[in-house]
């Protein structure tokens, strides 16, 4: 493929976008040819969806200039971004589950007869229009809410073709989908850019870059670090871009030394917010000083069956037992009582209260023993000592333990709820995505100290949707698909073939 | 950004101090002088003299120990009912309930006081005044129980509840509890009921002002006030840290009614005398404007009470000497309140940077659990 003889679509130059006391994108080139894949490669945290926004007109850059076909533009809102024929995938879909297909592609772009009624038959007839010739199959009568995600992520594509776009983001698209449906994504990904249609593909998954892009491009803190050929790169060549050194995959950690169980789950069944039964007769071990890895695509039940197992979510039928007691009904503070720590999925949800100052939360789960109170009445004084003393220990980047949580970033945050967890004694840890989003210098931090209680005769319970954590971090995994575990394999028989096979439910 | 968790003790500078209460008070302190900004204009218009006008008012309410006694005896249910909405608010609540919360406060303590006698006032008083404060904590803990079990959201019950304790105390003064003669309303408290005055200042401003401070003491410094505000700020996070939402939130409800309650008790066993209907009409409701004001703050509501106070104490000389109507003052307020509630406004009027917590968040959102 010849670069040279193609035009250019899209051109930045020069982009750096300045938050206060942050650099999220530094002197950033992007050049994006007609009928092209570039895949934007970087870590959480690398500043692509700080560019992605910058090209969307959500943010306004603080400097450098935008080429769109040739022309400079100045774009001051996703509207301008529209206009100039540049659509965007989000990673999370900007879709109205209760409206149909069509409904949801014209939202925002009616097609209406005179007196301004709708005119809902031809918004079908186009809709099917773009389907068919894009190979989308996506029925435009169809309830959002009936659809799977792969089939929601399509509407979405169609929702930005339908405005004329031909220039697409995807803003890490295979990031909710199974391999099979991530497959199907990238061949719908060829058909639309053998119709003229460019593709900016966001990712942090070195394998799909290389099966589906044309040039890859790699940020690292803000910074463009090169353009390659999938041709000239390898995985490792692509993840030492990333990281800008050789990337210790393997956490360094001794054999496990596994004790008495203390996590026991006989055939637990707990259903979602929608009542429908999303983990379907679990059972499992964890011993002490032993990480027991949940491997899966998100979406198959891990998230509520950590909800269960912390008490945050009822159960609907089954047990689950912790240090022998039968915790199945306990509260989520009885449950911490038996020495749980739990390090939940949704940081920002669950695990902090943002407007309140660091040290308030580093006692969010002990603020009403000793000796952070007395007979119901806190005391600050002991508070503040204790949040000084966590946030020199796990290496907390902050001015003062005063500030708001809301101040931190999401690696430093992190760092708070698990220094927190960890303040007190613990027999099992349960983490849902330890170190989503976070830089890697607080991945790596938080991946010892997992490892340092797994050898302080902890067990862990680890539920991740990276399968190379689970694979660094993990002495057995357990692989889970649609609310089943499938099976559960020691470390030394886990490859990623077998387990790419199982979470994709397939036994052989 | 260097590590430096240091010893950076609870006392900060003078210098901090100021920045950080500017930062809280320079909204509410603009909002209070654009009102009167713009009900000087008001005053103009209708060809008044606003200078005239604002003298008057301040020579109703400040000028001599009864005009002060005067406002101080309507600043007290006003710091109770801003505290019933403050404290709901810390709890992630919007309680519109005050009114009814105080009517249903008024009525029982009118009853406690009027109907067991022959009790000495050392105990009488104060049972009347206690009385009608847990009666509007129960009444509270309806729409608390209805938010917490059912997930009816505390704005459309609190209204719907503030009908019905207007139409069961109108009952009850006009019925089972009329005095005799023509007028509906319970009998005269006794005397061993009523809260005293001393001089010109009545107790019962005391009272409001030491359960203001007692709030505040059990917001910031108790572990049932970090679990109150932790459910305020994060429902989720609190649930995760074992917290139990539901019944905190009745809780956080029953206590912001005691406090309605309370000030419907106070005004009925030391102003009223009895329970009149029609007689307590928008303390409630005032509740709401003082609490914003005072951005939620226990010990702010005690100021903006008072000047809301003064405003209501000070309207009839505003009305006898500069010859305008009083109802200026309830434009005033709702001046404020518009500008306290729409602070966007004022801090683009007067590009005041916001603050890292923003504001204060009116509400959890329709039907969010």
């Amino acid at each position: 493929m010849n670069n040279a003889d193609k035009q250019v679509v899209l051109e930045a130059h020069g982009i750096s976008k300045h938050f206060p006391g942050v650099i999220a994108n530094n002197n950033v080139d992007l050049t994006l040819h007609k009928g092209e894949i570039l895949a934007l490669l970087g870590e959480n945290g690398a500043g692509k969806s700080t560019l992605m926004n910058v090209l969307y007109g959500l943010y306004h850059p603080t400097e450098g200039e935008i080429w769109i076909k040739g022309e400079k533009v100045h774009l001051q809102s996703p509207r301008d971004a529209i206009d100039h024929g540049i659509g965007m995938v989000h990673q999370h879909f900007q879709l109205v589950p209760v409206m149909t297909v069509a409904e949801n592609v014209i939202l925002g772009s009616e097609v209406t007869t005179a007196g301004g009624r709708l005119n809902m038959r031809q918004a079908a007839r186009q809709v099917n229009e773009l389907s068919q010739k894009y190979g989308l199959a996506v029925d435009p009568s169809a309830m959002i809410e009936d659809l799977p995600v792969g089939i929601q992520q399509r509407v979405e594509i169609i929702k930005a073709l339908y405005r004329q776009a031909d220039i697409l983001i995807l803003d890490e698209p295979t990031a909710v989908l199974t391999p099979q449906e991530a497959n199907e994504l990238f061949h719908i990904m060829r058909e639309l850019t053998a119709q003229g249609v460019s593709i900016i593909f966001i990712t942090h998954k070195l394998k799909e870059v290389l099966a589906v892009a044309d040039q890859i491009a790699v940020l690292r803190r803000g910074e463009m670090v090169g353009t390659v050929l999938p041709s000239e790169a390898t995985e490792a060549s692509l993840a030492e871009m990333m990281v800008g050194r050789n990337v210790i995959l393997q956490v360094e950690k001794s054999a496990a030394h596994p004790g008495d169980v203390i996590l026991k789950v006989e055939d637990l069944a707990v259903l979602d917010d929608r009542k429908t039964s999303v983990v379907n007769g679990v059972s499992l071990e964890v011993r002490a000083g032993e990480v027991l890895g949940i491997a899966g695509v998100q979406g198959n039940g891990q998230r509520e069956l950590v909800e269960a197992l912390t008490g945050i979510r009822s159960v609907a039928s089954g047990h689950f037992f912790i240090q022998g007691h039968d915790a199945t009904h306990y509260t989520p503070r009885q449950i911490t009582m038996l020495e749980v720590a739990h390090i939940p999925e949704d940081r920002e949800k669950h695990g902090l209260v943002m407007a309140y100052p660091i040290e308030d939360n580093t006692v969010l789960n002990q603020y009403y023993v000793q000796p952070y109170s007395h007979n119901s009445i806190v005391d600050r004084g002991a508070i503040r000592s204790h949040a000084n003393a966590l946030v020199k220990e796990f290496d907390v980047r902050t001015s003062s333990v005063t500030a708001l949580a809301s101040t931190l970033s999401g690696g430093n945050k992190q760092k708070v709820i698990v220094a927190r967890e960890f303040s007190k004694p613990v027999k099992l840890l349960i983490a849902a995505q330890p170190t989503r989003g976070i830089d890697v210098g607080s991945i790596e931090f938080i991946h010892k100290q997992i490892i340092k209680q797994r050898d302080n005769g902890v067990a862990v319970l680890l539920v991740s949707a990276e399968l190379d954590e689970i694979m660094s971090l993990s002495d057995r995994i357990a692989v889970m698909f649609e609310g089943h575990i499938m099976a559960t394999l020691p470390i030394a028989e886990a490859t990623r073939e077998k387990l790419g096979l199982l979470m994709a439910g397939s036994h052989s | 950004m260097a590590i430096q968790a240091s010893e950076k003790g609870p006392t900060s500078s003078f210098g901090e101090r100021l920045a950080s209460f500017w930062r809280s008070a320079s909204v509410p302190i603009m909002a209070i002088l654009l009102a009167a900004l713009i009900g000087a204009i008001i005053l103009l218009l209708s060809g008044a003299n606003p200078i005239d006008a604002y003298a008057a008012l301040f020579k109703g309410s400040f000028s001599n120990a009864r005009a002060i006694g005067r406002t101080l005896e309507k600043a007290t249910p006003l710091i109770l009912g801003g505290l019933a909405v403050a404290f709901a608010f810390k709890g992630g609540l919007f309680n519109i309930g005050g009114q009814g919360q105080l009517l249903i406060g008024a009525i029982v303590s009118a009853a406690i006081g009027f109907g067991l006698g022959g009790l000495p006032f050392i105990i009488h008083m104060p049972l009347a005044l206690i009385g009608g404060a847990i009666a509007g904590a129960l009444y509270a803990s309806i729409a608390g129980a209805l938010k917490a079990y059912t997930g009816a959201h505390e704005v459309i019950t609190t209204i719907m509840l503030n009908f019905v304790a207007i139409n069961i105390t109108d009952f009850l003064a006009n019925g089972p509890w009329k005095d005799e003669g023509i007028v509906a309303r319970t009998p005269a408290i006794l005397e061993t009921a009523a809260i005293p005055k001393l001089d010109n200042i009545p107790l019962g401003f005391f009272i409001a002002v030491a359960v203001a401070i007692i709030i505040w003491y059990l917001l910031f410094r108790t572990t049932l006030g970090f679990e109150i505000r932790t459910v305020g700020l994060n429902p989720n996070a609190a649930k995760y840290s074992g917290i139990l939402v539901a019944r905190l939130t009745v809780l956080t409800m029953a206590i912001s009614g005691f406090l309605a309650g309370l000030g419907g008790s106070i005004e009925t066993l030391g102003v009223v005398g009895r329970f009149q209907p029609g007689f307590n009409v928008g303390l409630g409701f005032d509740g709401i404007t003082i609490a914003l004001l005072a951005r939620t703050h226990p010990l702010a509501v005690i100021p903006a009470a008072i000047l809301i106070g003064a405003m209501q104490a000070g309207s009839s000389q505003m009305q006898f000497d500069a010859k305008v109507s009083f109802e200026i003052i309830d434009v005033i307020q709702a001046l404020i309140l518009f500008f306290v509630s729409a602070e966007m406004i004022v801090r683009w009027i007067l590009r005041i940077r916001a603050d890292g917590d923003g504001g204060v968040r009116l509400s959890s959102g329709w039907g969010q659990g």
